[in-house]
């Protein structure tokens, strides 16, 4: 009895292996290291972004003062030719990457989004077109943080 | 709270379509914690996909930091009447979920 059960368990755990592997294989998908930084410099090392031009073609619609941290809408849209990605970082945010998104053929380089806000803090948005990066900045206060208990 | 269903709306204006899609998602940093002063462990959506038609237009990667239940708007161009549109996400933990509907 104890041999099945431990033949089935066996199998059981090499079946779930086996299912977890595709998933394993999306989740490589996700840059742990830029996700994971803790400072907005090292997200933009981490993404390959650094040193990136000022540019009035991205535009940043965010409210000014935030009254709940839980819940602050951002809107970014590049009106840049051709931009191939937005991310979306909040300086002031335990780990600043929020959001990176990739456009292909048929999407326009525009996002809304509801981002959590610990402290009033800098939106710092890069495009990526060509190869090359470009950078815009807001600033957004918070009246109360979202990111504790 | 556990995940759980998706809400979407893909309206068209002109050649473009704008859709809105609602996650339902607790988004956990792994910062806060429960009334016994557990911590709670992060849980939270990491890939999104976005497809027209079958194909894909738009691939997103998002940290714990985007809000509980999260709600995004996509634009996509060359769009019509009728066309499907699917969106569909993967969590930290290997769940996932997915809709679809027809622009309108």
């Amino acid at each position: 009895m104890n041999a099945l059960r431990r033949l089935t368990l066996g199998a059981g755990a090499a079946l779930a292996a086996g299912l977890l592997l595709p998933l394993r294989a999306l989740a490589a998908g996700w840059n742990k290291d830029a996700f994971q930084s803790r400072t907005a410099a090292d997200v933009l090392k981490s993404l390959g972004a650094t040193g990136g031009a000022e540019s009035k073609d991205i535009v940043i619609e965010a409210p000014q003062i935030a009254e709940n941290g839980e819940v602050v809408p951002i809107e970014v849209t590049s009106n840049l030719p051709g931009t191939k990605s937005i991310a979306v970082l909040i300086e002031k945010n335990p780990f600043p990457l929020t959001g990176k998104f990739e456009f292909m053929e048929g999407a326009l380089p525009f996002v809304k989004l509801n981002v959590k806000m610990g402290q009033s803090s800098f939106v710092r948005v890069v495009a990526e077109v060509n190869g090359r990066h470009y950078v815009a900045t807001r600033e957004i206060k918070v009246t109360i943080g979202g990111c504790g208990g | 709270m556990a995940a759980g269903p998706m809400k979407m709306r893909a309206s068209l204006k002109g050649d473009v379509a704008d859709i809105r899609v609602l996650m339902t998602h607790p988004m956990e940093t792994g910062q806060r914690k429960d009334a016994s002063g557990n911590v709670i462990p992060q849980h939270f959506i990491q890939n999104l996909t976005v497809k027209m038609n079958g194909k894909t237009v738009l691939e997103g990667q998002i940290s714990q930091g985007v809000s509980r239940n999260p709600v995004f708007s996509f634009r996509l161009k060359g769009a019509k009447a009728g066309d499907k549109v699917e969106v569909n996400w993967l969590d930290n933990n290997g769940e996932s979920n997915k809709t679809e509907t027809a622009i309108a």
